[in-house]
């Protein structure tokens, strides 16, 4: 009351610039802005198809439900197998007195760099008809392997680049484990063995499902290693109709089909997550655990992990620097292109990287800082693109593209827009972890100090997120690196990368070609690795 | 003149009225302390003040001008508002030079100034250290000086000395009430800790449940709570039944003047240190005494079993058990009974 008899307050609000209370019209717009890129290629699937008069008819296709069952076989096959391989693995590395275990730690995780196309035309040069094996083993008058084509060889190559999915999890499940649990069964007179059973396996349970669920959707969304191995999975078929018959409707359908058991595994890989924690040990710094002696065992051991990773490391990258050598030698190696190639690459991939971490600080700035239904929904849009196997992304764009922006389609920025939808959650988890760490108190401080929002954030918040952008940024270049069907139908015409290069070759079974692309690509991996692993 | 004036405001979280249609007035130059328990809104109502929320009802003009009504707000960077957080929040990619430069914006009297800041905080050679390498008190005197750099109309603090440690805060507490009053600033402090607000303020403005019950200078809360529950937030008292009757109230300890003239059933307030114990074998009894070196604590049992307390300088004389008299010192204040 006396306030306004004491002071005449000048009515100036307008002049000194007033504003809605709420989220700020710049956040809230480019909210809006990135929740409906982001929506585009699912939405338009979804429009294709039901606008399809005969999407019901492929539907009710035999060989529809026949490719559908084929790649969910696929997917538990080798979620099964990727299981069987890293238990073991993770289990002689994390527990036991292994010789060289640091060096079997690392190595055992190195497939995860080796895309699966790469792997797995390592694999057919290697093993398959006219293979390598196969003319060491013809003077024995052996004629016939195993066929590597098919189920079986798309089975084996997924399971070799896809159990460090597996193996990871269970290791730093390994490692969280209060040993006191296992210490107490022994004391109550169970044997080693029986206390593995008993104990450690139950609270392994989690994280092996959760594992074996990575595996499953790495698996579904795959397209290099069955399509090298021709097998008929979902990926596959859905090329095969968008390349062969442009039968974009048909590819529309099953498309959604690929989305909607990925949905289910997704639902399910959450599931395991919210009830992992149960299993959590409680606050404090847990115990190192003892290493078990193997004994006489060491040398069983010793051999697994020598199988295992040769076949997944060293055979690949042996038979590519074999051939890269040869082509050095015989003077055939295309060095002109090879350096385009991998310019591209990192062109390509720097630009997804970029654009990903900038889409994705909207995002987590509203869902950290503004809690809102619009946020929460955005968040979770953002996650679409773990759902959206990149085929599918590629296909939607494809027509959309050609359809309605015909000057986007098939330029840079519509395939780097692509890798966005696809790869922003990645950013969107490295940045939200390092946001939720950050004291609000500091914006705070920034805006009373006479910074409005924007330039707050460019002052105080990103140089304080800027681990969280290397980490996320780095993510984004690795994966897009690797990724192989985004590429082969949204780059622009002769734009050539090194995946789809190793892709043309390999298809045509010019598996020399192909290594030398390949083995860069594993090698920018690997630094790319590098700087994550050191920034987290 | 004013530099602040809330006038009704509220703000509602939900069913939540976290700030109640307070009114409030900070003449220039004052030091006020806004103290209540945790959970009265005192932090809400600082943040209405900064600009970080909206209020739902009334406005807030500061130095002359409308920075809030309902459903609009100036944002904190144009109210000319400085802020000390609880955490400090001293901007960890910075140096303590470049945090204090922060707000000032680019010009030749810039590096000036904030070696002139940085002197009046006493911290003139640590103007190239990182926050980290700060001690707790020297945090805060960064703080301040990033605050008083872009010359605030008023400088809100958060709970600035509770992330000290004991010792250090009531040294700290004296230093910075010195550095604010060479600044000539206007200051609001938010505090749970009424010897805190009692001390460094020029006004306490006491609150609860979101409202403002009492605001006054530190002698008038302590002296003449405006209500019970103040009374007992604010120091230690002994409410004692009783009946009023205009300027005197009679109570177990006898006809006692009144602060503030009452009639009918009363509940008398004594502060613990107005009542002198005497050697008399009358009917009170020491129960127990604490000690605490500057002063002692003695719990007293009335004849109709009432419990006081009364404290004392250290009185090597009185002993548990003992039977002594009482006598108030000064007069005392009443409120109804319920």
């Amino acid at each position: 009351m006396s306030a306004r008899q004491g002071t005449v307050p000048r009515p100036v609000w307008r002049r000194v610039g007033m504003k809605r209370t709420g989220i700020p019209a710049w956040l809230a717009g480019s909210g809006m802005f990135i929740a409906a890129a982001l929506s585009l290629p699912l939405a338009y699937l979804l429009m294709r198809a039901l606008s399809y008069d005969r999407a019901v008819a492929v539907l009710q296709r035999d060989s529809t439900w026949q490719v559908l069952a084929g790649s969910v076989a696929l997917a538990i096959v080798t979620a099964v197998a990727s299981v069987l391989v890293a238990l073991p693995l993770a289990w002689l590395t994390e527990r036991s007195d292994l010789p060289g275990r640091r060096i079997w730690r690392v190595l055992s995780v190195v497939p995860l760099v080796i895309p699966s196309y790469i792997g797995s035309f390592a694999l057919i040069a290697v093993l398959g008809p006219r293979g390598a094996v196969q003319q060491m083993l013809a003077p024995l008058g052996i004629e016939r392997l195993p066929e590597i084509y098919g189920f079986g060889g798309a089975a084996l190559a997924l399971t070799l680049f896809g159990y460090p999915y597996v193996l990871i999890t269970v290791r730093s499940a390994l490692r969280r484990s209060d040993p006191a649990l296992e210490e107490a069964a022994r004391a109550l007179g169970d044997r080693p063995w029986q206390t593995f059973i008993h104990i450690s396996l139950p609270q392994l349970r989690p994280a092996i499902a959760a594992g074996a669920l990575l595996v499953a959707l790495y698996t579904l969304s795959d397209f290099g290693a069955v399509s090298l191995m021709q097998y008929d999975a979902l990926t596959r078929v859905i090329f095969v109709h968008y390349r062969a018959s442009f039968n974009r409707e048909a590819a529309a359908v099953l498309g959604l089909l690929l989305v909607a058991v990925t949905l289910v595994i997704i639902l399910a890989e959450s599931w395991t997550r919210g009830t992992a924690r149960y299993f959590r040990a409680g606050a404090g710094a847990i115990r190192q655990h003892p290493p078990v002696a193997l004994g006489r065992w060491r040398w069983p051991a010793l051999c697994y992990c020598a199988l295992i990773v040769t076949l997944a490391v060293l055979l690949p990258l042996g038979a590519m620097l074999g051939w890269v050598i040869t082509a050095v030698l015989y003077g055939t190696l295309a060095v002109d292109s090879l350096v385009q190639q991998t310019v591209n690459s990192v062109l390509v991939a720097l630009g997804a990287a970029l654009a990903c971490v900038i889409a994705a600080v909207p995002i987590v700035l509203l869902s950290v800082r503004y809690p809102h239904w619009f946020s929460r929904a955005l968040e979770r849009l953002s996650y679409v693109g773990y759902a959206l196997p990149g085929i599918v992304i590629a296909l939607a764009l494809v027509h959309f593209g050609a359809r309605y922006l015909p000057a986007l389609y098939q330029t840079f920025a519509m395939l780097v827009f692509g890798y966005v939808v696809r790869f922003v959650p990645e950013a969107v988890g490295a940045l939200r972890g390092r946001m939720l760490q950050l004291n609000p108190r500091f914006e705070e401080a920034a805006r009373t100090l006479g910074d409005d929002g924007p330039r707050a954030f460019g002052r105080v918040t990103a140089p304080l997120l800027a681990p969280g952008f290397i980490a996320g940024g780095a993510l984004v270049f690795l994966t897009t690196m690797k990724e192989l069907p985004l590429t082969l139908l949204l780059a622009p015409n002769g734009f050539a990368t090194l995946a789809t290069e190793i892709w043309s070759a390999s298809s045509e079974a010019l598996f020399a070609h192909a290594a030398a692309p390949a083995l860069v690509l594993v090698a920018v991996s690997i630094l790319s690795l590098r700087l994550l692993l050191r920034e987290n | 003149m004013t530099a602040i004036a809330c006038t009704d405001l509220t703000r509602r979280f939900g069913a939540l009225c976290a700030v109640d249609s307070v009114s409030l007035q900070v003449g220039r130059g004052e030091f006020i302390a806004l103290l209540g328990p945790s959970g009265c809104g005192k932090t809400t109502l600082l943040r209405l003040l900064a600009g970080f929320e909206a209020p739902d009802h009334g406005q807030i003009v500061i130095d002359g001008t409308v920075v809030a009504r309902p459903g609009a707000s100036v944002p904190p960077e144009r109210r000319r508002i400085g802020m000390v957080f609880q955490e400090h929040a001293l901007f960890p990619h910075l140096d303590v030079a470049d945090n204090v430069a922060y707000g000032v914006p680019q010009g030749v009297g810039r590096a000036a100034w904030v070696r002139e800041l940085l002197a009046l905080v006493g911290l003139p050679e640590c103007a190239r250290r990182m926050p980290h390498q700060l001690s707790g008190g020297q945090q805060q005197r960064v703080a301040l000086a990033r605050a008083l750099a872009v010359r605030p109309a008023a400088i809100l603090l958060d709970e600035p000395f509770s992330n000290l440690d004991a010792g250090l805060r009531a040294e700290m507490r004296t230093e910075v009430c010195d550095i604010l009053r060479r600044a000539a600033a206007t200051a609001c402090f938010v505090t749970h800790d009424q010897e805190e607000a009692l001390s460094i303020a020029d006004t306490v403005a006491v609150m609860r449940h979101g409202r403002i019950e009492q605001v006054g200078t530190p002698h008038e809360v302590y002296t003449r709570p405006a209500s019970r529950e103040i009374a007992r937030f604010i120091g230690e008292a002994n409410l004692l039944r009783g009946r009023a009757d205009g300027p005197v109230a009679h109570c177990a300890l006898g006809a006692l003047p009144l602060l503030v003239p009452m009639h009918g059933a009363v509940d008398v307030m004594i502060r613990p240190e107005m009542i002198d114990v005497h050697h008399d074998d009358a009917g009170v009894m020491i129960e127990q005494i604490s000690f605490f070196g500057h002063d002692q604590l003695i719990r007293l049992r009335l004849a109709d079993a009432t419990t006081l307390r009364a404290r004392t300088l250290s009185r090597p004389d009185l002993r548990p058990g003992m039977r002594v008299a009482l006598r108030v010192s000064d007069p005392v204040m009443a409120y109804a009974a319920d």
